[in-house]
């Protein structure tokens, strides 16, 4: 399975497409998680939050209605929402890759945010269909005898991380 | 599936602990969690039943300091180890960049050792990985019962491919950062090949 990179480019613009979703949608926070669990990307009032554990527990989330979905013969449910007494979450599917998730509470509403993930998901396949290109690319590129920026990774290097 | 973000200048990877249930998986991370600086941990999540049994997972993010210019952030995740939790343990071996197996050392629990060795191989089969091939350490834990069978016996039956094996009580911490620290090498010597 090959590894997933992001390059500054894509991910200035995927931060502009959801820059712009939250604030169309009128959101609080928008983020976007792959499927293992780690954070590519978010915007709002990230002050107050523990992106690291929302971005692993999203993902769980996920595996877990997908697996779900699965078992009854689905091949995945692409949209789950789950509505609080002040806020509410809205998590997609894009590209069968990556996760959308959306915060928003009540100045906002589910239609209008439905409506605006719609849009913002074409955006972002479109990226990420441009990241897979390019890592496929670099990856042709290393068999013609391009470095790695870790194949001078040494063994002090690891060593050095678990030094007291 | 080690996630290399460019834009923050991070690596994140991901590391599964593994074992059959009562293990001390959980405690494995608990002990790294407790002894690890603020500022190098989140928030360690545990997703348990009321009797704190794993239901789901428990996570831990850790960063463990930069490399070339790279923080490098590993995740750990520990799996539910009862036998009928297979369906959760399948969906978090997603994605996974090393895997930790913890033994329980008792001999009382060496069937169920084996068996949730058999299920992590067949597991990551699933997910198009190879034990054979993934970063993988082995870690005899619960040295310190009296009902513990002799480490080179269980070492015998459970070894797998030479892999690094380290003898372990995890809530006093006894070789659980050396555990951690051998997979974490073999992960990042793995990006050096890529």
């Amino acid at each position: 399975m090959s590894d997933f990179v992001l390059f500054d480019e894509e991910f200035q613009q995927i931060k502009e497409v959801i820059g712009r979703l939250k604030m169309d949608a009128q959101a609080k926070v928008v983020f976007i998680v792959d499927k293992n669990g780690q954070q590519i990307a978010a915007q709002g009032d990230l002050e107050s939050l523990d992106t690291t554990s929302l971005a692993s527990l999203t993902a769980g989330n996920v595996a877990a209605t997908d697996g779900l979905a699965k078992l009854i013969g689905e091949k995945e449910f692409p949209v789950l929402f789950h509505e609080g007494e002040r806020d509410n979450v809205y998590i997609s599917i894009v590209g069968q890759r990556v996760i959308l998730v959306v915060i928003f509470d009540e100045r906002s509403s589910l239609g209008l945010v439905r409506l605006r993930v719609r849009k913002a998901t074409q955006d972002l396949e479109r990226i990420f269909d441009a990241i897979q290109k390019k890592v496929e690319e670099e990856k042709e590129r290393r068999h013609e005898g391009i470095d790695s920026p870790f194949a001078e990774i040494t063994d002090d290097d690891i060593d050095s991380l678990f030094r007291e | 599936m080690t996630f290399i973000n460019y834009a923050a200048r991070e690596i994140n990877c991901k590391i599964v602990y593994y074992g059959p249930g009562l293990c001390g998986k959980t405690t494995n991370l608990q002990y790294i969690y407790d002894r690890t600086n603020p500022s190098a941990k989140g928030k360690l999540i545990s997703l348990a039943t009321e009797t704190d049994r794993t239901l789901f997972f428990d996570f831990l993010p850790l960063d463990l300091g930069t490399v070339r210019g790279f923080k490098t952030r590993f995740h750990l995740y520990t799996v539910p180890g009862q036998v009928f939790y297979d369906a959760s343990r399948k969906l978090i071996l997603k994605g996974v960049d090393g895997v930790v197996f913890v033994a329980d050392s008792q001999d009382a629990r060496m069937d169920a050792n084996v068996e949730s060795l058999q299920n992590l191989e067949k597991n990551l089969k699933e997910h198009g990985f190879d034990l054979t091939t993934i970063p993988y350490v082995l870690q005899l834990n619960k040295r310190d019962l009296p009902t513990a069978l002799p480490a080179d016996e269980l070492y015998r039956q459970l070894n797998y491919k030479g892999e690094p094996t380290f003898e372990a009580t995890a809530p006093t911490g006894v070789g659980v950062f050396d555990t951690l620290k051998a997979v974490a090498k073999q992960v990042l010597m793995e990006l050096r090949k890529k």
